[in-house]
């Protein structure tokens, strides 16, 4: 018997696994017929899944641990026990703000710590505090935007102004001169580099290196409720993202994101984020960052719950909630690594024996236990070098400056 | 009560500001959600704020309600949070409403059913007007598909319609089909008019 799931998304290239499910048959050969909700706002996104208007959703991982934690609006229980891709996210700044940075882009993409440095020499050169948009509080770019800016002594909440829009209205607000800069996810930097409005600043890959990003949400009652849809939905999300991350692929993929009913941007911006060729600034030859942004290679879906716990510590370290063990349990408790396993134990998938991991400590691409297969993790380093050790985290934030 | 009302389409702003009126609620206000409404909008501290669902704006007002200290903080609205298929009805006719924190429910409640009902007659306003540009579109390409045979083959208007017609039905088709695909043959051979 068919199933019918109501999934929403927002035009983003991170769609691209629910899409390749639908549209490759993937979700079809596992008894499901998707029904991808497009949405432009994630507080729309957000009001769809918590009230049941549909089944699942392509959401921010933090924004799904805030709703949780009950910090975004109603709040609610959600479960997220697959990854939909790690990273994808890019900093753009307005040409003349950019002219303050190293001028060889390459150079300036692979070196985030002095990137970082020189940017924050640029804030006083500016005419205004530099206004950046993010797409949400509650997003991995706001976090990792923050992450990279406190690096350099910059305090996110005072000298820099952080404006919420969403990614489909970045670039006209870049042409209108509200905002500076922004970070999303792809293609809407690359869209503002090619309009000439903007150069590349730094890529969230090389900030936060296999970064979270974008997380299958449910209703935690619901997911608990129908093991047998969940098993089948995270079946068919798997094969996609391995169709997803083939190279081979990549022009047919971008070719289906580029339809109106999903991102609705041209095909070959679309494009360079999935092979990793960034262009930086308009005309020039691209950048290539092959691990731009992943799907499902390297255990990529698997939703460790340090990574949970990193959001967390994030969250406290910007003051958005209040640390206490029973609410970094609650968090932790979003990301579902025992429900990926059920769903995938009969699979190829490679499956980690744990269920945390320090993040940051991998350098090299690292081969791993796993229950089945080969699993090679690959590098998960912090652009400083911390590393996060989940069952640490006071110690964790302590190591952070007062007041960053 | 201060109700105010974020909205693009100056139509969809205005059926819902009359709506409110005739119910009696007379401090309304709407703002396009361009450049720096959030700023406005903390200026008119209001009671309730509507908006469309869709309205890509949404994240960018509910972090404004988060860090404004000007306003009391308001929280998303569905109507009645305890029944199900009144939320329904809010998403599905695309209203999400923000409400200080305080106001009574019972206050509030008319607003959103109003603005709920209100939405749903705009979205069949709007259907309604889509119809009847097609149909418009529909008559134009029949009248000119019945001018080439009357022209070409010397048929009366009333004829040439049956001919449509009758070849419509042969074909399972509808009549502007053939209509359109007649036109596109006859400029093709040359003998478009």
């Amino acid at each position: 018997m068919t199933i019918n799931l109501k999934i929403a998304f927002l035009p983003l290239n991170d769609a691209a696994v629910l899409v390749a499910a639908r549209e490759r048959g993937f979700a079809e050969e596992e008894g499901i017929a998707l029904d991808l909700v497009r949405t432009t706002s994630w507080a729309t996104l957000r009001d769809r899944l918590v009230f049941g208007q549909v089944h699942a959703a392509q959401m921010l991982a933090p924004l799904a641990v805030a709703v949780t934690l009950g910090l975004s609006q109603q709040p609610a229980a959600l479960a997220a026990p697959y990854k939909l891709g790690v990273n994808g996210n890019m900093l753009v700044m307005a040409s003349d703000f950019a002219k303050a940075l190293e001028p060889d882009v390459a150079a300036r993409l692979s070196d985030p710590l002095g990137t970082a440095h020189d940017f924050a020499a640029a804030i006083g050169l500016w005419r205004r505090k530099p206004v950046i948009g993010v797409v949400h509080r509650f997003s991995s770019h706001a976090l990792m935007l923050r992450y990279w800016l406190a690096s350099a002594g910059v305090d996110p909440d005072r000298d820099v102004v952080l404006r919420v829009l969403p990614p489909s209205l970045t670039v006209e607000a870049m042409r209108a001169g509200e905002i500076d800069g922004f970070i999303a996810g792809e293609p809407w930097g690359s869209a503002a580099v090619d309009a000439g409005l903007a150069e590349t600043v730094a890529i969230g890959e090389r900030i936060w290196r296999r970064g979270v990003e974008k997380i299958l949400a449910f209703r935690e009652t619901w997911l608990e409720e129908h093991p047998d849809i969940v098993d089948r939905l995270l079946r068919a999300m798997a094969r996609a993202a391995a169709w997803c991350d083939d190279r081979e692929n990549h022009a047919v993929l971008a070719q289906l994101l580029a339809d109106p009913r999903h991102v609705d941007q041209p095909a070959d911006l679309i494009q360079r984020a999935l092979d990793g060729q960034i262009v930086a600034r308009a005309g020039e030859a691209p950048v290539a960052n092959p691990d731009f942004m992943l799907f499902g290679r390297e255990a990529t879906p698997f939703p460790w719950r340090s990574q949970a716990l990193w959001i967390y510590s994030q969250l406290v370290r910007w003051k958005m909630v209040d640390h206490d063990p029973a609410t970094a349990q609650a968090a932790a408790r979003v990301f579902r690594p025992d429900i990926f396993r059920r769903a995938l134990a009969n699979s190829d998938v490679p499956m980690p024996g744990a269920s945390m991991k320090v993040e940051g400590a991998v350098d090299m691409p690292l081969a791993v236990g796993s229950r089945r297969g080969e699993l090679t993790l690959g590098p998960d380093r912090f652009f400083d070098g911390r590393t996060f050790d989940p069952e640490q985290i006071e110690a964790y934030l302590a190591g952070f400056a007062p007041g960053r | 009560m201060r109700i105010v009302i974020i909205d693009d389409s100056g139509l969809r702003a205005t059926v819902l500001e009359e709506g409110l009126r005739d119910a009696g609620y007379d401090d309304i206000h709407i703002v396009p959600p361009r450049g720096a409404f959030v700023a406005r909008l903390e200026r008119m501290a209001p009671d309730v704020v509507l908006m469309d669902l869709g309205s890509p704006s949404r994240d960018t007002l509910e972090e404004m309600l988060t860090v404004s200290r000007a306003l009391a903080k308001p929280i998303a609205m569905f109507v009645d949070q305890s029944d199900d298929s009144m939320i329904g009805a809010a998403i599905d006719a695309g209203v999400s409403a923000y409400v200080v924190d305080g106001l009574r429910k019972e206050r509030v409640k008319p607003v959103l059913e109003l603005a709920v009902r209100r939405f749903n007659a705009f979205s069949r306003m709007q259907a309604e007007l889509d119809e009847a540009r097609t149909a418009l579109q529909d008559r134009k390409i029949i009248d000119r598909a019945k001018s080439i045979l009357m022209n070409q083959r010397g048929l009366s208007e009333q004829d040439a319609y049956a001919l449509l017609r009758s070849s419509a039905m042969n074909q399972g088709r509808k009549i502007v089909d053939v209509a359109q695909a007649l036109i596109t043959a006859s400029d093709l051979l040359g003998g478009g008019l």
